[in-house]
C-alpha cells in the first residue's frame, strides 16, 4: 500500500482537451471579403491553440471600428466597449483579475486617434495585457475619413484634396509612451503575426503590435511596398543574439528604447518584427505589492475587524 | 441658544460656573483664513460633540484659490437633534478684521462677538452684540515662544471657547493628544500650551460670557462616531464590498478617491488613479466586468464626461456604482460652492434611452447606508448606480450612532461559480446575471458584452422587434426594483395644508423648517425622497393628502418655473398641487428661507400656511 497522499495531486497544466480553432470561433466576421483583418484572426486563433490557456481565462476585448468587431468572432470571454476607450476598461479587468489572458483588438483611430490618450497612460502603467492595432491607414467603418496615420497626399472624404495633417509614427509614439512590449507585422505574413502574438502573449507587462492591415474597399494597396509578391520588401529586424559573433553587433538590441526610436524612423515601409521588449514591473505587480505592504501592517484582520477599528477611531 | 438677552453687567467679575447660563445648543462660527487651522479646532469640536452624546452638524467655506485665504468654519452643537448648522450664529470668532467685516452679519443680535484684539478694531458703536476682545495672537505668541510665532492660536481660540461654554478639558486634551500624538512630541507640547493659555485667560474679561450645555437627551446605548460625509461615503463602500474603484482628481469628489487609493489596500482591493475621466469610468467598468462590483466617482464636469461609458453600461447592463458630489454648474462653475442642479444629468444624461438607478443621501449618515445600498441595488439588478451627493454633504460633519458593522458587511468575492447550459448574457425573461471571465459556461459557449443593440446571446442585431424588446428589458427591471422599494411615507401631520419634498442634504434645514411650520398651528409634513430612479412607490398617495406639495431644491427654477425634482414629479405624477422653491447661491439652504418661501408661495396659492 502506498503512503496516505496528504495533498491532492496537483492538476495537470489544463485537465481539458487542448484548445483548439473550433472551440474559438463564434460568428462569421462581417468584414469585407479580402480585408486584412481575416489573417488576423486566423492567426490569433493560431496562436491561443498554441497557448492553450485554459478557455474561460482568455478575455477579448476591443472598442469602436472595423477591426474593432473583433470579440463577435471569437468564443472567449470579452467586450465591445466604447470608441478609444477598451485599453483603459482593458487595464482594469487585468488589474482586477490576474489570472486573466487579456487580449485587446482596435484600429488606427480607435488606438491612436480618439483612444490616443489612454494608449500613453495605460502604456506608462504597463499593466498586463496585450494590445493589436489593425492599422489600415483609414476610418473604414465610417467609410473613408483620414486617419492619424493617413499618408500626406491620401484622398478621402474629409480631405478630397488628400491629407496635409502629419500623420504619427506609431512605432515611435509607442517607445515614447513606455511601452514594454513593441512590435510591428504584416497582415500578409501569418507566420510572422502569429509568432509576434505569441511573444506579446507571453511578454510580462504592457505589449503592442501594430499590424499593417489592408482596407481592400476605401485604401486599396496601402501596404504593397511590404508585400513581397506585389514586388515590395518584407524587411524584418535582426534582433541580437548575443552569440558572441561579430554580425550580432550590428543587430537589434530590443532592450535599448534609443536603437527602438531609430528604427522606427527607417524610410516607408520600414521594418517588421520585435522593436522593444524589455523588463518593467508591471502595474499588476507594483498594486499586489502595495496590497501585500498594506496587509503586512494590518496583521491578518478580516476585513470587519479592519473596519471596526476605523469606527473606534471616529468615536 | 437660549438666553438671547445678555445679563446684566454685574461689574467685571467672573460668574461662577455654576451661574453659566444653560443652553440647548449653541452656533459657533469660527472666521479666519484657511491656513489658520479653524476646521483642526472646529472639528475638535464636532469630535467633542460625538464623544459627549451631543448631536453636531458642521458648514465650512473652502475658498476657491489655490493657497490659503479666508474661510469660515461653523459648528452647531449641542442638546437634541442638530438638524442644520444654523442660519444665524449665536457666537462669532473673527481672527482678522475682514473676518468680523464680512461676518457680522451673520451673528444674531445679541451674541457675543469673540475677537483678536492684535488684529481686528470693531466698530465702537455697534451696540447689537457682547464684544469680547480676546489678545489671541499675542497670546499665543507668549504662551507658546520660540520661533512658531502665532501658530497654535487656533489652539488657544479653542480654549477660549472650552472656558466659555464649560467644554470637557480632559476630552479635549485626549482629542488634541490624539490628533497630534503622530507628530513630535514639541507639536502636542505647543499645542496644550496654547489651549491652556486660551482657557486660562482671566475670566474677568470674559464679563458674563458663560454657558454650559443642558444635559444630553440622547438614549441610544451605541457609541456615537462623528465624520464628514465623503468619509462615510467611503467607508459606506468598504462596508458594502466595494473594493474597486477608479477616479480623476475634481473638487470636491477627491477625498474620497484619496481615501479609497489608502484604504483598499488594506483590504485586498486598489483604486487607480486614471488619465482623465473617460478612462476612471472605463478602468471601473472593467474591474466591474472582471467581477468586481467596482466605483468611480466625480464632480459635475467629470460626471459629463462619463457619461457615454455610463450608457455603455446600462446597455451591457453592466453594474457599477457612481458617485457624483454635485457643486455648482455649469461648466467649472462654481467649484466649492454646493448645489443640486445635476439631478436630471444624473437621470438622463447619456444618449438614447438608458434608464439607470439614481440614490441621494439625507446626511452624513445617510452617506454611509446608501453606499450600502447602491451597491446592492448595482449587484441585484446588474445596473450602473449613481449617487448624488453634494459639495455640502461631503465636508459636512456630523454625529451618529456607529454602524452596526458585523451585520453590515458584504462579502466582496466575485461570482466565477459555473454557468449552466443555457447561460444567457442578456435572457428576455429575467434580470440579467453578469458572468465575469474565468466563469465556465456549460454550452463553451462565451458570452460577448456588448454596447451595441443584442439578442439574449449578446450578438448584435438591428431587428426592430429586438431592439423594442431589449429596450423594455432595462426598463423593466428598474420597475421591478420600484416595487420592492418601501413605500413613501410623510413625517408630520398625516393631511394638510403643505407636504414639503426634498432629496439630498437638505434633508435637515427642511426637517427643522417643518417643525417651525408646525409649531405656527399649519398642518404640513416632509417627505424626503432616497431613491430617485426609479421612484418609490406610493407617493400618489401620500401627494393626494396636501393641498400644496413644495418640491424645495438647491437649483435653477428652469423656463417654466419648477426645479429639476419638482419638474420630474410633475411629469409623473400630473399633481396640479405640485410647486416648487428653490435657489442658486451655491449655498445651502437656510431654515429662514425655507420657511419665508413657504409662507410665500402658500399665500400667493391662497393656502394657509
Amino acid at each position: 500500500m502506498s503512503a496516505p497522499e496528504i495533498l491532492p495531486p496537483a492538476l495537470p497544466a489544463t485537465d481539458r482537451a487542448p484548445l483548439t480553432k473550433k472551440a474559438l470561433t463564434a460568428d462569421h466576421p462581417t468584414w469585407c471579403p479580402g480585408c486584412g483583418d481575416f489573417a488576423v484572426l486566423h492567426c490569433y486563433y493560431r496562436a491561443l491553440e498554441k497557448l492553450n490557456y485554459p478557455h474561460e481565462k482568455i478575455v477579448t476585448m476591443a472598442g469602436i471600428g472595423c477591426s474593432s468587431r473583433f470579440p463577435y468572432f471569437v468564443n472567449t470571454h470579452g467586450g465591445h466597449y466604447i470608441h478609444g476607450r477598451s485599453l483603459p476598461f482593458s487595464a482594469g479587468v487585468s488589474l482586477g483579475r490576474d489570472d486573466l489572458h487579456v487580449f485587446v483588438f482596435g484600429g488606427d483611430g480607435d488606438g491612436f486617434s480618439i483612444g490616443g490618450n489612454h494608449l500613453d497612460h495605460v502604456a506608462r502603467k504597463n499593466p498586463r495585457l496585450t494590445y493589436v492595432i489593425m492599422d489600415n491607414f483609414v476610418y473604414g467603418l465610417t467609410k473613408k475619413q483620414t486617419s492619424p496615420t493617413s499618408p500626406i497626399g491620401f484622398k478621402t472624404k474629409t480631405d478630397p484634396t488628400g491629407a496635409f495633417d502629419q500623420p504619427i509614427n506609431p512605432m515611435r509614439k509607442l517607445v515614447d509612451s513606455g511601452a514594454t512590449f513593441i512590435a510591428r507585422s504584416h497582415a500578409t505574413q501569418v507566420n510572422h503575426m502569429t509568432e509576434m502574438i505569441m511573444r506579446a502573449a507571453q511578454h510580462d507587462g504592457f505589449s503592442v503590435i501594430e499590424i499593417l492591415s489592408e482596407c481592400v474597399e476605401f485604401y486599396p494597396g496601402a501596404f504593397d511596398t511590404s508585400v513581397p509578391r506585389k514586388g515590395g520588401t518584407f524587411g524584418l529586424i535582426q534582433e541580437k543574439k548575443n552569440d558572441g559573433t561579430p554580425e550580432d553587433a550590428t543587430r537589434h538590441d530590443t532592450t535599448d528604447e534609443v536603437a527602438a526610436y531609430r528604427l522606427a524612423s527607417e524610410p516607408w515601409p520600414g521594418l517588421f518584427g520585435v522593436f522593444l521588449d524589455k523588463k518593467r514591473p508591471t502595474k499588476n505587480q507594483l498594486e499586489a505589492n502595495l496590497i501585500a505592504k498594506a496587509r503586512e501592517r494590518t496583521k491578518g484582520a478580516s476585513d470587519l475587524q479592519l473596519l471596526q477599528s476605523t469606527f473606534a477611531k471616529l468615536r | 441658544m437660549v438666553s438671547p438677552n445678555p445679563a446684566e453687567n454685574n461689574g467685571g467679575t467672573a460668574l461662577p460656573a455654576a451661574e453659566a447660563r444653560a443652553l440647548n445648543d449653541v452656533v459657533i462660527r469660527l472666521a479666519g483664513n484657511s491656513q489658520d487651522g479653524i476646521q483642526t479646532i472646529g472639528g475638535f469640536l464636532a469630535r467633542l460633540a460625538g464623544r459627549s452624546d451631543q448631536d453636531v452638524m458642521t458648514y465650512m467655506t473652502i475658498p476657491s484659490t489655490i493657497s490659503g485665504g479666508p474661510s469660515i468654519f461653523q459648528v452647531r452643537m449641542g442638546t437634541g437633534d442638530i438638524l442644520s448648522s444654523g442660519d444665524q450664529a449665536d457666537f462669532l470668532v473673527a481672527f482678522y478684521q475682514h473676518s468680523y467685516e464680512n461676518h457680522l452679519s451673520s451673528l444674531r443680535p445679541g451674541g457675543v462677538l469673540l475677537y483678536d484684539a492684535d488684529h481686528v478694531k470693531p466698530n465702537p458703536d455697534d451696540k447689537r452684540f457682547t464684544a469680547v476682545a480676546a489678545p489671541i495672537t499675542s497670546g499665543t505668541v507668549e504662551a507658546v515662544g520660540g520661533s512658531s510665532k502665532d501658530k497654535g492660536k487656533n489652539l488657544y481660540v479653542l480654549g477660549l471657547i472650552a472656558r466659555v461654554f464649560n467644554l470637557d478639558v480632559a476630552k479635549l486634551s485626549g482629542l488634541i493628544k490624539e490628533r497630534f500624538g503622530g507628530k513630535t512630541e514639541d507639536i502636542v507640547r505647543n499645542a496644550m500650551l496654547a489651549f491652556d493659555a486660551g482657557y486660562a485667560w482671566p475670566a474677568d474679561n470674559l464679563r458674563d460670557c458663560f454657558y454650559r450645555f443642558n444635559p444630553p437627551t440622547r438614549t441610544s446605548t451605541r457609541p456615537q462616531v462623528t465624520l464628514d460625509g465623503n468619509s462615510a461615503m467611503t467607508y459606506g463602500l468598504i462596508a458594502a464590498g466595494v473594493r474597486y474603484g477608479s477616479g480623476y482628481p475634481i473638487t470636491p469628489w477627491s477625498s474620497i478617491m484619496e481615501m479609497l487609493r489608502s484604504e483598499l489596500p488594506k483590504y485586498g482591493g486598489l483604486f487607480v488613479q486614471a488619465e482623465d475621466e473617460l478612462g476612471a469610468v472605463s478602468y471601473a467598468l472593467g474591474f466591474s466586468y472582471s467581477g468586481h462590483l467596482a466605483i468611480t466617482g466625480s464632480s459635475g464636469p467629470g460626471l459629463s464626461l462619463k457619461m457615454e461609458a455610463l450608457g455603455w453600461a446600462v446597455m451591457s447592463e453592466m453594474p457599477l456604482i457612481v458617485i457624483n458630489v454635485q457643486r455648482g454648474g455649469p461648466s467649472t462653475g462654481m467649484p466649492t460652492n454646493v448645489e443640486q442642479s445635476d439631478l436630471l444629468q444624473a437621470l438622463y444624461g447619456s444618449h438614447g434611452d438608458a434608464p439607470r438607478v439614481v440614490l441621494a443621501p439625507r446626511d452624513v449618515e445617510d452617506c454611509f447606508y446608501i453606499a450600502i445600498e447602491a451597491a446592492r441595488i448595482a449587484r441585484a439588478y446588474s445596473t450602473p448606480v449613481i449617487i448624488l451627493t453634494d459639495q455640502a454633504l461631503s465636508s459636512r460633519i456630523e454625529a451618529f450612532d456607529e454602524p452596526d458593522l458585523a451585520g453590515l458587511m458584504v462579502d466582496p468575492a466575485p461570482d466565477l461559480s459555473a454557468r449552466p447550459a443555457d447561460f444567457k448574457p442578456y435572457p428576455l425573461d429575467r434580470i440579467t446575471r453578469h458572468a465575469p471571465p474565468g466563469s465556465r459556461v456549460g454550452s463553451g459557449v462565451y458570452p460577448t458584452v456588448t454596447g451595441l443593440e443584442h439578442d439574449e446571446l449578446g450578438h448584435p442585431t438591428g431587428s426592430p422587434q429586438l431592439h423594442t424588446k431589449m429596450t423594455a428589458k432595462r426598463r423593466e427591471k428598474l420597475k421591478a426594483l420600484a416595487a420592492t422599494l418601501p413605500a413613501a411615507e410623510a413625517f408630520g401631520d398625516p393631511e394638510g395644508d403643505v407636504l414639503l419634498v426634498g432629496w439630498g442634504s437638505t434633508f435637515g434645514p427642511v426637517r427643522e423648517a417643518l417643525n417651525r411650520i408646525r409649531n405656527s398651528g399649519t398642518k404640513a409634513a416632509q417627505l424626503h425622497l432616497r431613491h430617485l430612479n426609479p421612484l418609490p412607490p406610493g407617493l400618489e398617495d401620500v401627494f393626494r393628502r396636501y393641498r400644496q406639495i413644495i418640491v424645495v431644491e438647491i437649483n435653477d427654477e428652469g423656463l417654466y418655473g419648477y426645479g429639476q425634482l419638482a419638474t420630474l414629479l410633475r411629469a409623473r405624477y400630473a399633481n396640479p398641487a405640485i410647486r416648487s422653491l428653490t435657489k442658486t447661491d451655491g449655498l445651502t439652504y437656510k431654515v429662514s428661507e425655507i420657511v419665508n418661501g413657504v409662507t410665500h408661495l402658500s399665500a400667493r396659492n391662497g393656502v394657509p400656511a
